[in-house]
């Protein structure tokens, strides 16, 4: 008999998507026991399933056990442990379910990752006769990371621990203060045995009649599906472009917000914008839009050049675009992480080169402890934060804001070795960046033809520090040791701009950026040109920077940003130009660091500390990173 | 994770999304087609995921036991859609005597099947194939990735699979190797009749009722075995499905000819 729905409509498969549970927690904690308790008392065993099952045991006289219903493959009977995930539905009264079985083994990490990464919910399973566990707590830990927000305990083999309520609170208070720990909040705590029945589909009352909460099948009833995707700002990232009946499709996924014919899209990197002519699906009606979670193909009305990899959006609301990212990571490749390694990084359907440049608070997986390892190496199965610098532009967003897009893998050759996350830095939004619909008309005499000749490519070098630090004078060392080297460069800085270009120009907060935006169009030409362009201005904002460092990176030039440090008091006390003496007299105002503020870089390409220094020390400094990154490839 | 489409669409997407992955990331790729029902909506679905006009052969393996209604089904729809199909006979195991008549269906699957793919794949050098396989088929499918490589011998590591998650897929594969692209993975049977059933999809005749009798799921003539029903609809097969819960493939001998033979089979290469 299969269970009806509360209100007596039966529920039709074909209608609501299912909910997409996975089940974790510490190896023997019961988890495949709760599941063929679940699927056997749901109705949901082909017939003579379990019956086959208990005959099967009883030839080998083994004693029956409802993790048998899930262990399929005769190995995993043999060994009594669940190997990969396994995807098996039920239905309850309220809906479908799918739920997969993750693994508890530690070498198995990587197959609940499978799993768990594409749940809707998580039960985490913990023993009451063993409590929380080095697994209970890992497991957790990925389900953060992986971005899951829905979690229910199931504090199983509460027959073990006589049904006894303080042992329950007691896992309930440990856990929920973990949990907190990562940002994360059970729904519930069931206290339940998978091998008795009480508190999984049935009642538990009369061996639990301290706990008044729900069973476990009607807690995960009242779970929260994945919320719409199709509210948040459009993403559609072109998958593919096909050629049919002279009209060139773009296909995709639209992995968030809606498309409708006529809209106007920006497509990332590169700006590139055009109407919507038509949206394109093979025998199916016509439709005035699309929404997330569709596959499809549009055409557009202007004739660009798009591939794979390019990101489509409205204009007023653009991903972010850039070829730094700060990510938190989960490490499965066989080798340890370190500064240095080169991988492909996808993130949806871009695909690019990337360089890992630091490694930093590596979880140490014993006691999930970030503090105490200090150690510069992810190793297998742990996690941990780093800086990668992706070759060529990277669009993505905030995880927490659109996380198809904020989220992404790491490959190694044939091997998938990790899969990171995006958030929380200040990646903000494009709208002021992206609002001018700006056309890059490549020339023949390409960049890579530039480079070819010059013998080295152009680039961008920003300096960026507070008044005083010795941006000019590294400025001017490095554009001579570059000279020395027979490779074309300049500096751009304010004494040569302010008087020309941006005459027009004073100091409000406006014209400080439109000062920047300037600069960075300026540099990006000459970059594209083929020379090596050394800016020195303060630009104390970090939106300000990552706009240059977005427009050097729409002309395919590389962005160097080296962060000229030295304290205010350093700074002030060398006050070159006397402007510090003003500011502080009141004569000038705004000035950056007395009544304005400066924003240091979260991830500078190349720090100098001209305190510390000498300034060869700098420069030899700034040579070592900045020259290989010009070679011709 | 998905907007507000039924689970159907979700189903569907997420095919088309495999299927254009597939297209993109492998050289040189083709796909089985026994011109059963999940083979027919897997070919649905690629006509969608490319516009009508599939970049890829489709492949029948010719068992030389095929229900003569399936062959005549099969040159219907190579009309019909446009396919280009390459049909292949493992010619060298039946001029062996390898047969029905004298062979149990376990090696006679293995040879003009699972043989017969592998010197189809050598033949075109192939470096990946869509399969419809579905995990509710058997329990050895649920174990599956939608993306499987397969060794040089065809065979299935299934305690080492690799990881695969956020719709990101690993195409790289070794000289000599192949992956398996299953984008029906997710797909329950009764999917697969309610999306015939929204679709229109033409499907062979032998799945309906005749005299008291329907194919539930079909394969070799000798070894394929129809089931009791009086089902001559879509509707009707689906209200049976909703009924019953015995096993699809219970009408397929060569899953049970000895204790775990679809294990066996499947590790040795067979779909």
């Amino acid at each position: 008999m299969k269970p009806e729905s509360g209100n007596g409509r039966p529920e039709t498969p074909g209608e609501a998507p299912s909910l997409k549970i996975v089940f974790v927690g510490h190896v023997d904690h019961g988890k495949s026991t709760l599941i063929g308790r679940i699927l056997t008392e749901t109705g949901s065993l082909p017939d003579g399933k379990l019956e086959s099952l208990r005959k099967s045991c009883a030839t080998r006289g083994q004693a029956f056990e409802y993790a048998f219903v899930l262990d399929a493959l005769s190995e995993e009977q043999e060994q009594n442990i669940t190997i990969d995930t396994t995807q098996i539905q039920f239905r309850s009264a309220r809906r479908n379910y799918v739920i997969i079985d993750a693994p508890g083994h530690q070498e198995f990490l990587k197959n609940m990752i499978t799993g768990a990464a594409s749940a809707d919910a998580a039960v985490v399973v913990i023993a009451a006769d063993e409590g929380v566990r080095e697994q209970s707590r890992r497991h957790g830990q990925l389900l953060s990371l992986l971005g899951l927000r829905e979690v229910i305990v199931a504090v199983n083999k509460m027959d073990l621990a006589a049904f006894a309520e303080d042992r329950f609170r007691k896992i309930e208070s440990e856990y929920t203060a973990f949990l907190q720990s990562l940002g994360l909040r059970a729904r519930a705590f069931v206290p339940m045995s998978a091998s008795g029945g009480e508190n999984v589909v049935t009642d538990g009352r009369s061996a639990m009649p301290w706990f008044g909460g729900d069973n476990l099948l009607e807690t995960l009833d009242k779970a929260e599906g994945p919320g719409s995707v199709a509210q948040l700002p459009l993403r559609f990232p072109i998958q593919d472009v096909y050629r049919v009946e002279n009209r060139r499709i773009f296909a995709g996924r639209i992995e968030s917000g809606t498309i409708r014919i006529g809209d106007q899209l920006i497509f990332s990197p590169h700006n590139k914008t055009a109407r919507v002519a038509a949206i394109e699906r093979w025998a199916a009606p016509a439709t005035e839009s699309a929404c997330a979670g569709e596959s499809i193909g549009i055409t557009l009305n202007d004739h660009i050049f798009i591939e794979r990899g390019h990101i489509a959006s409205h204009a007023n609301d653009a991903p972010a675009e850039s070829n730094r990212v700060h990510a938190r990571i989960f490490w499965i490749g066989r080798e340890p992480l370190v500064a240095g390694a080169g991988f492909r990084l996808k993130l949806v359907t871009q695909d690019v080169e990337c360089q890992v440049v630091t490694v930093e608070n590596v979880v140490d997986a014993a006691t999930l402890d970030s503090t105490s390892t200090g150690r510069s190496e992810l190793r297998t199965n742990e996690v941990g934060e780093v800086t990668l610098q992706t070759r060529g532009p990277l669009v993505f967003d905030d995880h927490d804001r659109i996380p198809n897009l904020g989220r992404f893998v790491l490959v190694d050759g044939p091997h998938l070795v990790g899969g990171g996350i995006i958030s929380g830095a200040v990646y903000t939004t494009r709208k002021r960046i992206k609002s001018e619909n700006i056309f890059w008309n490549e020339s023949d005499i390409t960049a890579a033809r530039r480079a070819a000749r010059n013998g080295h490519r152009g680039a961008v070098v920003w300096l960026t520090g507070l008044s005083g630090a010795g941006k000019s004078t590294i400025a001017a060392a490095l554009e001579k040791e570059l000279f020395q080297r027979s490779m074309h460069t300049y500096v751009l800085d304010g004494d040569n701009l302010r008087h020309g270009l941006n005459s027009n120009l004073g100091f409000t907060p406006e014209d400080r950026a439109e000062n920047i935006r300037r600069v960075s169009e300026v540099a990006k030409l000459m970059a594209d040109a083929g020379t090596v362009v050394i800016t020195s201005f303060i630009s104390p904002y970090r939106i300000d920077r990552r706009l240059a460092r977005e427009i050097a990176l729409q002309a395919g030039a590389e962005f160097v940003e080296i962060f000229v440090s030295a304290p205010l008091a350093v700074c002030e006390e060398r006050d070159p130009k006397g402007l510090y003496e003003k500011a502080r007299s009141g004569l000038l105002k705004g000035f950056t660091g007395i009544d304005a503020p400066y924003e240091p870089p979260e991830d500078p390409e190349i720090v100098v500390h001209t305190h510390e220094q000498s300034p060869q020390e700098s420069i030899g400094l700034i040579l070592d990173d900045l020259l290989p990154r010009l070679r011709l490839k | 994770m998905i907007g507000n489409n039924s689970h159907l669409d979700a189903l569907e997407s997420q095919s088309i999304f495999i299927l254009r992955e597939a297209n993109h990331g492998f050289k040189s790729l083709a796909m089985p087609w026994s011109m059963g029902k999940d083979s027919n909506v897997l070919l649905w679905l690629a006509l969608k995921a490319f516009f009508g006009r599939i970049p890829f052969p489709l492949l029948h393996i010719d068992t030389t036991y095929e229900f003569p209604e399936m062959l005549e089904f099969r040159d219907w729809a190579v009309a019909q859609y446009g396919i280009r199909l390459i049909v292949k006979i493992n010619t060298e195991a039946r001029a062996r005597g390898i047969g029905y008549e004298t062979h149990d269906p376990v090696t006679v699957t293995h040879e003009l099947k699972t043989v017969a793919l592998k010197q189809a794949i050598a033949e075109h050098g192939w470096d990946a194939l869509i399969t419809g396989i579905r995990r509710d088929e058997d329990a050895t499918r649920a174990k599956e990735r939608y993306f499987s490589p397969r060794g040089t011998d065809s065979e299935w590591n299934y305690k080492d699979q690799p990881p695969q998650f956020w719709g990101q897929f690993v195409t790289g594969n070794t000289p000599g190797e192949h992956v398996r692209v299953q984008p029906l993975l997710d797909w329950a049977e009764v999917d697969i009749w309610r999306y015939i059933q929204r679709e229109k999809i033409p499907i062979p005749s032998l799945y309906f009722a005749r005299d008291g009798k329907r194919f539930r799921s079909l394969g070799c003539h000798p070894i394929t075995h129809p089931i009791a029903s009086n089902a001559s609809t879509i509707e009707e097969i689906i209200a049976e499905l909703e009924a019953t819960r015995t096993s699809e493939r219970a009408g397929r001998a060569q899953d049970h000819h000895e204790p775990h033979a679809m294990q066996k089979l499947r590790a040795r290469g067979f779909m």
